[in-house]
């Protein structure tokens, strides 16, 4: 398949490898920002392959996995009201909550339904007048921009039965929180491709060179890992700490600026928690005042929600790249897809899932 | 495949007293009659079914009996390629079909929601009529009942199945011996992929239809080559991925995929790449997974491409000692990949 084989090409695949083998003379750790790109390496083996000076930790970019548990448990409120109709992309279902998932709550006969797009909920909402339709917004910069439509188009219509259930995430910040930490390992940064697609990567700029660390927008597919590994490799070896572009045919460095527009038109920057990591300043999107007739914190009465995490799951540790998700003790024992402890065993993007779907076989 | 295009066939809809199934016709009554008798009989009309007794009579086929049965809920009931009723008639005889034995006689039960039309329920009973005819089965059983609006959703179909198992054919998972060949008889997630498309509110409109079709003339091609095939199954629900698991774990055997070796139809694989699901684990109606001894697999395989329902079967992977119970995939990065068993539904990817 055009644009898509190509990077998925064996032989090109081994001329990068050899070209990374050539360059690199001394250990260094890369953290692929995105739950996408921790799965292309985990489902092709490239962590297997790769020269053993290199170590590639996995990031804090799965939106599921870093959905505070307080948001879900909200979810799991509002999904279970009479008259609601919630929707959500797939993998928040089967996260869990405090003491169950959505899925449990769709057995119990609450209206959950999966959609592929927020748009496709304001079209529920639109031909179901007598219910509240909720989405569950939850994401990165890349799919803030079709949520933020959402919200945009219901106000155009004066359509008033819909609304958000944010919990959008910002990736710059949590990159330099990482950095700040005084157990930091990583040297250089995959950058999320979609996100920068989005976004571009000026804001990266003062972030590589105040921290001394090579930034790569990289894409998803094998060829685009590796060649994003092989311009970090150079970019390290140089002791070049600047921002290099590996995705070009989807990243430019304004990025996508009427997507930004209207971003910022919808939702601003504030405070976030994140799941397993804890609050991070300015690194979430909030509903504007403007548009708070579309915000389900403030539509649902679901205010007073404390939460407590399970004290075996380590995912804030492995979210942080200070450990891999086959250290943890839980893993593939009490934590599995079946029955999971944590976020990051959920989702097509967490790092657990992707270890325990693709990579059981080397700790069994 | 042998898909129908029901609006072409030329039988139109009896006259009845009713546009739509009412309770009564499933009480036992003169509506119940009148159903039967125009609808059903005329559709699947038989010698043992038109005695219209509480049980058909057969023939003994043979000295060893495959029975089956499954259930059909699939939402919408009229997908591109095929329609809930020829899916209950190839799904039972194909479930027959992969023990080598030949299917002969099928029991169909029906519940209906009130209220469905009986247009529709003509044309499901017409494709039915033709998926049994082509694969030479008969329908010599069956049943209907009829419940509240909402109890249901429009109808489902449950099919049981008789064949007779030739002698010398002995087809189990438990045979499988490291070594052997693993053939696959076409793209995989044709079906899966079909309804899909069609279910989801999706923006994009597929050209994927249905793989449905009834395996059992593939299969008699099969063991006219050699009756020692070690085991064979349709892979359905939880597809391809979930049959190589089944067969790893019944066996104790490991199994390796080639690279990139399973088929699937540029159409299907752009649905899954944009709906971030695996064709691995989609669902096919009209495909099979045969596991040979390496010795025959060409023969097998050549044998396969030569019937119209197995002109794209490949081998796909081999049974090896290593890693017992576990499907393995090799990347084409020099790297090995676990193919798991799924957890159940395929979820998307968010971004």
């Amino acid at each position: 398949m055009k644009y898509l084989d190509e990077f998925r090409d064996p032989a090109i695949a081994k001329q990068i490898l050899a070209e990374i083998k050539k360059t690199v003379t001394k250990p260094w750790v890369i953290m692929e920002v995105c739950g996408g790109q921790t799965h292309s390496i985990i489902k092709n083996g490239i962590d297997q392959i790769l020269p053993k000076e290199i170590e590639l930790v996995h990031g804090p970019g799965c939106p599921v996995c870093v959905t505070p548990l307080e948001i879900i448990d909200k979810a799991l409120a509002i999904a279970s009201l009479p008259n609601v109709i919630f929707t959500s992309f797939g993998d928040m279902l089967r996260v869990p909550g405090s003491n169950k998932d959505l899925f449990q709550v769709k057995s119990e006969g609450g209206d959950v339904r999966i959609v592929y797009s927020p748009l496709e909920s304001l079209k529920i909402a639109r031909n179901n007048p007598d219910k509240e339709v909720v989405f569950f917004a939850v994401g990165f910069e890349t799919t803030a921009p079709g949520n933020a439509m959402a919200i945009h188009q219901a106000q155009r219509e004066g359509i008033t039965n819909f609304s958000e259930l944010v919990s959008h995430v910002l990736v710059p910040p949590a990159m330099t929180t990482l950095l700040s930490s005084p157990k930091n390992r990583v040297q250089a940064y995959l950058a999320a491709g979609h996100v920068c697609a989005i976004m571009g990567w000026r804001e990266y700029e003062p972030i590589a060179k105040k921290y001394k660390v090579p930034i790569v927008p990289t894409g998803f597919e094998p060829i685009d890992v590796l060649e994003g590994i092989l311009l970090a490799v150079q970019l390290l070896e140089e002791g070049c700490y600047e921002v290099t572009n590996q995705y070009l045919r989807a990243v430019q460095r304004d990025g996508n600026r009427p997507a930004q527009d209207l971003v910022n038109k919808v939702y601003e920057v504030g405070n976030r928690k994140w799941r397993g990591i804890g609050e991070i300043p300015q690194s979430g999107l909030m509903i504007r005042n403007e548009y708070s007739n579309y915000d389900a914190e403030k539509k649902f009465n679901v205010g007073n929600i404390i939460t407590q995490e399970s004290d075996k799951c380590i995912a804030g540790i492995i979210l942080q790249g200070l450990k891999k998700p086959h250290e943890c003790p839980a893993f593939g024992k009490e934590c599995t897809p079946m029955n999971p402890l944590g976020a990051t065993m959920v989702s097509s993007e967490g790092a657990c899932a992707a270890y325990y779907k693709y990579q059981r076989i080397k700790n069994d | 495949m042998n898909n129908v295009d029901i609006n072409s066939m030329s039988c139109p809809l009896p006259k009845m007293d009713f546009e739509t199934v009412q309770l009564a016709h499933g009480a036992g009554g003169k509506l119940s009659s009148d159903l039967i008798e125009k609808i059903f009989l005329p559709r699947f009309g038989n010698k043992t079914l038109d005695k219209l007794e509480d049980q058909a009579i057969l023939e003994n086929p043979g000295k060893r009996l495959a029975f089956t049965t499954d259930s059909f809920v699939v939402d919408p009931i009229f997908f591109p390629g095929g329609n809930i009723g020829e899916l209950a008639i190839n799904g039972t005889i194909n479930d027959v079909a992969m023990s080598g034995a030949k299917p002969l006689y099928l029991s169909v039960g029906f519940i209906l929601e009130e209220g469905l039309s009986l247009e529709i329920l003509h044309k499901i009973a017409l494709s039915m009529e033709f998926a049994a005819k082509q694969a030479g089965v008969q329908i010599v059983t069956g049943d209907t009942k009829v419940v509240n609006k909402g109890s249901c959703d429009k109808l489902f179909i449950n099919t049981s199945g008789i064949g007779a198992v030739p002698d010398g054919v002995n087809i189990s998972a438990a045979n499988i011996q490291p070594g052997d060949k693993i053939i696959i008889s076409g793209t995989v997630a044709d079906h899966g992929m079909a309804v899909m498309t069609t279910r989801e509110d999706l923006s994009f409109k597929s050209q994927v239809n249905s793989d449905t079709a009834a395996l059992n003339g593939l299969v008699d091609d099969m063991l006219n080559v050699s009756k020692d095939i070690r085991a064979m199954r349709d892979p359905t629900r939880g597809g391809v991925a979930t049959t190589l698991n089944e067969f790893a774990r019944q066996s104790n055997v490991g199994i390796q995929l080639y690279t990139d070796s399973v088929p699937v139809k540029p159409e299907v694989k752009g649905a899954c790449e944009v709906l971030g699901i695996d064709p691995l684990y989609v669902a096919n109606e009209g495909k099979l997974i045969a596991v040979v001894p390496e010795g025959i697999a060409r023969e097998m395989l050549s044998a396969m491409q030569s019937n119209k329902l197995g002109k794209d079967a490949k081998i796909i992977g081999e049974t090896v000692t290593e890693n017992q119970g576990i499907v393995v995939q090799s990347t084409g990065l020099g790297a090995n990949r676990i193919v798991d068993m799924p957890i159940g539904e395929q979820l998307p990817r968010i971004c």
